[in-house]
């Protein structure tokens, strides 16, 4: 069980209060018509899936309902510290 | 498929007999040999292949049985048996909804059917039929469709009654009780279970026979390649190892070794949980499985009930999850199975999982000449061992998939020609 650090409620939440939300920093392609395959197949499907200092988004579900950016290492799952902000890229 | 009782591998590894326990029961068993060798790495090998799993074993057997391919080395970083092959819930089936998955996993079943004689080493493989429980309206036509596209396919399937399913697996709730009550259920009687651990020892005695190096305590830590941009060797704790052509069997760490080669795969990892009970009398003739309430279950040859959980919510390497995780499909199953409220579990442990988009595998080359892929099996490769090692490395060997393998290639996430079985079973994981 995680304990994740809400930004935006200032205080170290479980786990089941949260839900992920995937690779921090994937932007949708500005003009949608003009990006080639090989973009929209990384934008959609490529992921760094890394083995140790992650950013991913996660979503307060059951607090304030608010996005943030966590960092976590994947390799112990250890939270890292969290800030808010979804759009920008890490 | 390559004949029963290659006499190639009996000549190689004095093939396991009645009569041979029977001449070492005389002796004192002392004369029991190891089942591999333990190679340093050559310089150089036709095929190297990354993971030491069932895949990757698979692969080497048949490359070295079937292909003609003998310069194969097999690199595992930790011990033969210790990732996911020796941490899966062991269940075999063939009853997926797409054609793709059928031609894949049906093709692994019959292997399966004769695997014990063709490795000469009992896998322990037990036909003993797989339900898959429907809870909910939805759940139920899901199912049917299953069974009908199945049968379509020439795959074994039945929809099952609640009350066919109570005489089959006769501890099932299926009173109106339980949250979720049981409204129906599929059925695949040729599915069962093996015993994880001798298929990967089996593989990779047989593959070793053959002259395939097994080499454990070999971490792979870097990919080169040439000016061309083609593989041209991988760095490891033992050394730089020359190869043309690699392949990636690593799952829950395909992502990181494809980075090395400077990819990025359409995979994340997941912890995926299971856990074992204390022994008990045999009460579980079957396996039963449920998407909705995310629980699986069989009993062990030595009476353990074998349960497997819902995959984690968050990616990780670390070989552990939440422990509210394994606590719901414990209660989800103490719901279905009364008897079990008061059975204590014994051990619980967690495999890292490459979860794909569409939650089938990835099959195929990739874009850097000589490097190819067998991941993203995801929660479920345990089943495919046989079928993904031998159509993989006629695969290798022709330097193009085979037919049955085509679709499964890295370009579906381009063309989005996906294999969708997560929505096909409505399946979280």
């Amino acid at each position: 069980m995680l304990l994740i650090p809400c930004p935006h409620c200032r205080q170290s939440r479980p786990e089941r209060e949260f839900r992920h939300c995937g690779e921090a920093g994937l932007l949708r392609p500005v003009d949608p018509a003009a990006a080639s395959d090989r973009e929209w197949t990384d934008y959609l499907f490529a992921r760094t899936n890394p083995k140790g200092e992650s950013q991913e988004r996660w979503r307060h579900v059951h607090g304030c309902g608010r996005f943030f950016v966590l960092r976590r290492d994947t390799r112990e799952d250890a939270c890292v510290t969290s800030r808010a902000g979804v759009e920008e890229a890490p | 498929m390559i004949a029963a009782h290659d006499p190639r591998i009996l000549r190689a590894m004095r093939g396991f007999s009645f009569g041979r326990i029977l001449r070492e029961s005389f002796s004192g068993h002392t004369g029991w040999t190891r089942q591999w060798r333990s190679p340093e790495p050559q310089r150089a090998y036709d095929v190297v292949i990354v993971g030491g799993g069932g895949h990757g074993l698979a692969t080497a057997y048949h490359l070295a049985a079937e292909q003609g391919v003998r310069r194969v080395a097999v690199l595992e970083k930790g011990w033969i048996g210790g990732g996911n092959s020796g941490r899966n819930t062991t269940i075999v089936r063939s009853n997926y909804l797409f054609e793709e998955s059928e031609a894949l996993y049906e093709h692994s079943l019959k292997l399966w059917e004769g695997l014990s004689r063709t490795l000469n080493y009992n896998v322990m493989y037990s036909p003993r039929g797989v339900m898959a429980l429907g809870h909910t309206e939805s759940d139920v036509q899901i199912i049917r469709r299953h069974v009908h596209a199945n049968r379509l396919a020439g795959i074994d399937a039945d929809f099952l009654t609640p009350a066919q399913a109570k005489a089959l697996c006769p501890i099932l709730d299926v009173s109106q009780a339980p949250r979720y009550p049981v409204l129906g259920a599929s059925w695949q009687g040729r599915g069962g279970v093996a015993r994880h651990d001798a298929v990967v020892w089996g593989y990779a005695r047989a593959a070793d026979a053959l002259g395939v190096d097994v080499i454990e305590n070999c971490e792979v830590t870097g990919v080169r390649r040439d000016a061309a941009g083609a593989v041209s060797a991988v760095e490891t704790t033992r050394g730089a190892i020359s190869t043309r052509m690699l392949a990636l069997v690593a799952a829950g760490h395909s992502s990181v070794l494809a980075g090395m080669a400077g990819l990025r795969l359409p995979i994340e990892s997941f912890p995926l949980q299971a856990l074992v009970s204390e022994p008990v009398k045999p009460i579980m003739p079957c396996v039963v499985m449920s998407n909705t309430i995310d629980a699986y279950m069989s009993q062990s040859d030595k009476g353990e009930l074998v349960i497997g959980a819902a995959a984690d919510v968050y990616p990780s390497y670390a070989q552990r999850g939440s422990f509210h995780v394994t606590g719901a499909t414990l209660d989800s199953l103490c719901e279905l199975f009364p008897c079990l409220r008061r059975l204590r579990m014994m051990r619980c442990w967690a495999g890292i999982v490459d979860i794909t988009p569409d939650r089938s595998p990835i099959l195929g080359p990739t874009d850097v000449p000589g490097l190819w892929l067998n991941c993203g099996w995801g929660t479920g490769g345990f089943k495919a061992i046989p079928g993904s090692g031998q159509l993989f490395a006629a695969s290798l060997a022709q330097g193009a998939p085979h037919p049955v393998l085509a679709p499964f290639g890295l370009d579906r996430f381009r063309t989005g020609r996906l294999i969708d079985e997560a929505t096909a079973a409505a399946v979280s994981h």
